[in-house]
Order: C-alpha cells, then structure tokens, then sequence
C-alpha cells in the first residue's frame, strides 16, 4: 500500500510541472494584460503601462518570470491578485465551499440517479424503458452546458418564477459563514425561510452540473450490469433461491460498483469543468465565477494559481477513488 | 415414485435465425439417493435440460414439458417465487467452472451464509457454526478462518468444495452437478468425486451428475442417460450399458475409452460433429454419423423399449450386433 501511494506521488510532481506550466503559458497567449484591462476606458501612456508592468515584474523575459512562479509556488505562496491584491490561496478558500456545496450536491444527485437508472436499463435491456433511459441519456450527455442552463432558467425563473435566477441565497437573509456550506449555515441560522431560499437557489445549478455525469454513470453502470448480468456467479446467485432483487440489487451490483467508481471518479473534473460555466450562468459565487472572471481581467497570479489548486484537487479526489477501488475490489485488496 | 421426472421436456432458444430446440422431447427420471448420470458430447443438450429444472435458462428460452415433478409437487403449476424456495433447498446446482462460479466480492463465510439466511430460521451465530461444519465435511483444512477467505484467494479445487458446501447447505434431495470436475486437475477430479459420492450415500441425497467422461460415468453412475442433439438416445443400469450398449451413439463414445482402446497409441473418436442449429438431419440425428444407418434412418429414428435401453435407433445393437428391424414404409 505504501508503495502504491510512493508511487501515485512520484507522478503528482511532474503532472503539476505541466499544470504550472499550461497555466503559465495559457493566459499570456491571449492578448492583453492586466494593467491594460485595468485601465479600461481612460488613456494611459506607454511609458506609464511600462512603469506598472515593471513593478509587476512582468516586464522580465517569459522564462525567468516563469522559474520565478515555480519558486514562489515551491515555498508555497500564490502570490496575490494584481487586481484586488489579495492573497490567492485567501480567496480560494472563501470561494471554494460555494463550488464544493454545488459539486458535493450534483456528484449525489448523478450517482443517486444513475445507478437506479443503470440497472434498472441492464435489467431491461431493449425495452422501451431501456431505449427511453439511453436516448435520455445520450441527450443530457451532448447537451451544451450553457444552453441547458439558460433553457432551465427561461422555463423555471422566467415562465414559472419557481426558482430565482442567480446567487446563493435570498439577500433578504443575512447571517455568519459557520461552514461556507449555505444550506448548513442557513439550517444553523435559524432564520425562517432561510434554508428554503438556499435549496431553491441551489436546485437549478445542481440539475445543469449534474446532468452529464449522470448521462455518464448512468451508461457506465448499464454496461457494467450488462456485462455482470451473464456471469457465472450470477447463475450460482440464482441457483440458490435468491429473490431477483437480491441477485440484481447484491449480487451483481457489488461487482457493476467497481467500474462505476473510477467512472465517479472521473467525473470529478468533468464536474470542476462544468462548475467554471455554471457558476457563470448563475452568478454562484465559487471558484468557478472567480477564475472567469480573473480570464476576462488578465488577472495573471489569479488564473495560475486557481488552475494549479483545481488541479490539485482533482489529482487528491483521483488518488482517494483509487484508493476506494482498492477497497471495494477485494481482489485487489489482499 | 420417482423423486424427479420429467417428461417430454423441450427447451426452445430464441435466436437471431429462428427457434433452436437445444432439447427435444427429453425424459428423464430420477429416483432418490440415485446417481444418474448423464452423457453425451459438447451440445448434446446436458446443461440446458438441468437449467431448464432450475428455473436458470435467460429469457430467451421457451421451456415446455408435459410432466415436470419434483418430490411429489408439480414444477409447471407452480410460479417463480413458489420455485425459489424450493430452488437451493431442496434442489441444489453445483458447475463446471468454480472459480467463477462464486461471487468474487463476498467472502467464502457471506456466500454459505446467505444461502442458510434464505432457506433456515438459523440466526447468525448458529449460520456461522454451521458454515463451518459444511466446510469440514468437504475436506477444507481450518474451516474457520476460511470462511473470512475471498474466492481469490482458493484454488479451483477449493472452490468446487466450497461450492459443493454451499449448494448441500440445506441438506438437499437433489444434488445437480455440471461436469464437476472438467475444469480441474487429474487428482483434484478423483478427489472430488469421491466427496460426492461420500456425501451422496451420508445425506441420503441424489445426484443427476453430467459429464461427457463414460470414465466418471463407470465410477459413480448407478444409470446412465445418453443424450444426443437434444434426444434422449438410450438409457440403462450403468452396468448393463457398458456390457451391452444399444444405441450405436453409446457404443461409440464407449469405443473411445482409453482402456477398451483395441490399437495402440490411438484413441477411435466419433468422426463428425453433433448437429447444432443449422444442418440439423431430416431423420435420425445420429444418422450422418452412424456406421449402421440405412435408408429408413434418413425418414426418422423408432424409440425402442425398455429391454433395449429406450433406444432412438431404428437397428439397436445387440450384443454389439445391429439388428435389421423392418419399418414400416
Ligand atoms: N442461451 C442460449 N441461447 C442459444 N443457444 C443456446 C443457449 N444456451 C445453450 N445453447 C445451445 O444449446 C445447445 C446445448 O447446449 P448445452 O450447454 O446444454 O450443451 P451440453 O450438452 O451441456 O454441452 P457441454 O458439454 O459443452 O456443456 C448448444 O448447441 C448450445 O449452443
Ligand atoms: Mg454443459
């Protein structure tokens, strides 16, 4: 088990070079600078552009700008935001339970529907319910994010007014961050209605960053089922006297899960993707809104540093998942 | 009265090029405490017709049978979940292949249990003192801790014993076993075979025991059921059929015993190959391969009487003679 961590982080370091690097690279090929873009509408000299870039440190060649962010990230610091010129790991953590809360609640909802919706596809396999479930499917799946959110909030803000259209929480509501979760905090606060408006805020976003996970698990499990379903250990179950749910629902659900798991897993950066486009449809406040919002801004610091903790939090949840289908494949356990 | 029997059983798959009948008019009895085996080459219908019993065909198979009884209650009549209790506990299935035939995410102890959960009141603890006495009396040295042991973790010989613990978990009447002991070495097959047997003549339970191997059959079998293509072809003491086999099927798959082997160095085989879906002779199915066949044999096939073994074979062998018997045209 050591070992297998040994060597899991052996290959973290080299994954985050070329994160470091792609960051570094990705928001200075656009065009533009911050100092630009800060300025916005007003004139400003170039020798006065060239002043502030020079105390930004921009003006050094790409290349010892760039061992000069490896060395700062070595010794652990971000830097700060050249627009707000606040800490970046600050902001990060202020803003990261708002994408978690909305992540944690799709990640359940896809998992929660997918893998009924997989077995109960497997099971009836070719069947109208089968067809309609992979058409279903297969639509959610392909469907443009943006699109699919601006479709749910015409239809359920605009026409039916049943969920508002952006933000976390009614602004009528005020109270500590306990948790930074907004349905916990909101629950803790004890103020009427609170915990009501943060659950109708929150419905629309899940349903849109949940959607092509779920098309995914759910397609995963019907092919896992599918392939388990003709298993010899399957007959043996049946053999015995089992009732059908118990053969489907135990026995060859505990085998379909060990796919379906490094599936969950991979959908956690489907899901950090997705939150980037959702949390702009729906102003939701998270890490999300706030590294667009540094793209637009050319806010250099923001974008490197945000990408390189995203994708240290999706090497941390892939390595758990790994660790989790240790735990579940008991041939791999012993 | 017969413990099992079963009569004109046909078993029809629905396949892409039209029904397929893998089992065609089988009748097969079994008395209790009996070892009926049950022979024949690869697609001669075995494991089917036993599936077909248990209930464990996929959807695509249509199972007809005039009489199907078991142990005085009618199989037809009943439905699936009325099945079920019997299913595991009064008739039991072991396979040929062990080491996928238990469930490799639960341990060896969950799987034993399970079946006593379904089929007694036993609580947990006693289902656990249980599992470990049904370990032990199929010969698993420290029964105990391998009942915290993955399926993995157990040879293939481990496993057919532990599946044979589990499938006898529920004292069984009816024990049926699909070539056991294919999937194993030389002397892992003798050894379990014996287990069998032993367990057989201790629990007062019969056993319907397919194999293609008339080497098994001689050693366990008290008769002997020859299928082929689907059919019943012959049927006899196991004694009587070795001595005198009426079908010349029967004859032949006895020629191929390495010990009644007349050259040296070369085993005789069966030249062709049982008829599957497509190709499937108009008359008698053994026909195209039978060195006796005349040309009433391409009309049909006469279903002999008892004295000659229920024989579907319009010249049975005598005494490894075939007698020319006059059909009527
Ligand atoms: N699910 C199925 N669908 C279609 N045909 C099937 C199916 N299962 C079995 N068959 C066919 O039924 C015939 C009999 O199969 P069966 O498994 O009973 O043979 P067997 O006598 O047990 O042979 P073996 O020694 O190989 O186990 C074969 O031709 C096989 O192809
Ligand atoms: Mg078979």
């Amino acid at each position: 088990m050591l070992r297998f961590l040994a060597g899991r982080f052996a290959v973290l370091i080299p994954t985050f070079l070329g994160v470091a690097l792609v960051a570094f690279a990705f928001i200075r090929l656009l065009p533009g600078d911050p100092v630009m873009l800060m300025s916005g509408e007003r004139v400003m000299s170039d020798e006065r552009h060239a002043e502030i870039m020079k105390s930004l440190g921009y003006d050094k060649p790409l290349s010892i700008q760039f061992v000069d962010y490896l060395g700062d990230i070595v010794t652990g610091d971000l830097g700060n935001s050249v627009v707000t010129k606040r800490p970046i790991l600050d902001d990060f953590f202020k803003l990261f339970p708002a994408t978690l809360e909305l992540s944690i609640c799709a990640i359940f909802l896809a998992v929660f529907l997918g893998i009924p919706a997989g077995v109960l596809a497997a099971v009836r396999r070719g069947s109208w319910i089968d067809q309609s479930l992979m058409g279903t499917a297969l639509v959610g799946y392909s469907m443009p994010i943006f699109w699919w959110g601006l479709l749910l909030i015409i239809l359920f803000s605009g026409i039916l007014q049943w969920t508002p259209v952006s933000g976390r929480i009614s602004l009528m509501y005020y109270f500590p961050a306990h948790t930074g979760f907004m349905l916990i905090d909101s629950l803790l606060s004890g103020q009427p209605g609170a915990f009501k408006s943060a659950l109708s805020h929150l419905i629309l976003p899940t349903i849109v960053l949940c959607t092509i996970p779920l098309a995914v698990i759910a397609r995963q499990t019907r092919s896992a089922m599918l392939e388990v379903l003709g298993e010899d250990y399957v007959r043996t179950a049946r053999s015995k006297g089992l009732s059908p749910r118990r053969v489907i629902g135990v026995h060859a659900l505990r085998n379909a899960l060990i796919p379906v798991v490094t599936t969950i897993g991979l959908q956690v950066g489907v899901l950090l993707a997705g939150a980037i486009l959702t949390e702009t449809i729906f102003s939701w406040p998270g890490i999300g809104k706030w590294m667009v919002d540094a793209v637009f801004k050319r806010d250099y610091p923001v974008v490197q540093g945000g990408l390189l903790l995203i994708a240290g939090i999706i090497m941390i949840v892939n390595l758990a998942v790994d660790l989790l289908y240790g735990l579940i494949n008991p041939r791999i356990r012993h | 009265m017969a413990l099992l029997e079963i009569k004109n059983l046909t078993v029809s798959f629905d396949t892409v090029t039209g029904p397929f009948a893998a089992v065609d008019g089988v009748d097969l009895t079994v008395d209790g405490r009996e070892i009926l085996s049950i022979v024949g080459e690869s697609g001669s219908g075995k494991s089917v017709s036993m599936l077909a019993v248990m209930g464990l065909l996929p959807p695509s198979a249509t199972v007809t049978a005039d009489v199907m009884r078991f142990d005085g209650n009618d199989m037809l009549s009943m439905t699936a979940k009325q099945k079920r209790t019997i299913i595991g506990r009064d008739i039991a299935m072991i396979f040929q292949e062990p080491m996928s035939s238990l469930n490799p995410c639960f341990t060896v102890g969950f799987q034993i249990g399970e079946m006593l959960r379904r089929h007694t009141d036993l609580d947990r603890k006693a289902r656990r003192t249980r599992a470990i006495e049904l370990l032990d009396a199929v010969g698993i040295p420290s029964p105990q801790q391998r009942l915290s042991a993955f399926p993995h973790q157990l040879s293939g010989g481990m496993s057919q014993r532990v599946m044979i613990a589990m499938a006898t978990s529920c004292r069984p009447k009816l024990l049926i076993a699909d070539e056991p002991t294919t999937a194993l070495d030389v002397t892992i097959q003798a050894q379990i075979l014996d287990l069998l047997r032993d367990l057989c003549a201790d629990r007062d339970m019969a056993l319907v025991l397919i194999t293609h191997d008339m080497g098994v059959v001689a050693q366990m079998a008290h008769r002997v059921q020859v299928q082929y293509a689907g059919q019943r072809v012959e049927e006899q003491a196991v004694r009587e059929l070795f001595s005198d086999p009426h079908h010349p099927y029967t004859s032949a798959l006895l020629s191929a015993l390495p010990e009644r082997a007349t050259g040296r160095g070369h085993l005789p085989s069966i030249a062709g190959m049982v008829p599957g879906q497509h190709g499937r002779p108009t008359g008698c199915l053994f026909e195209p391969r039978c060195q006796f066949a005349t040309d009433i044999c391409r009309r049909g096939a006469e279903r002999q009487d008892a004295a000659l073994g229920h024989a579907l074979c319009n010249h049975p062998l005598v005494n490894g003679v075939a007698t020319r018997m006059e059909v009527g045209a």
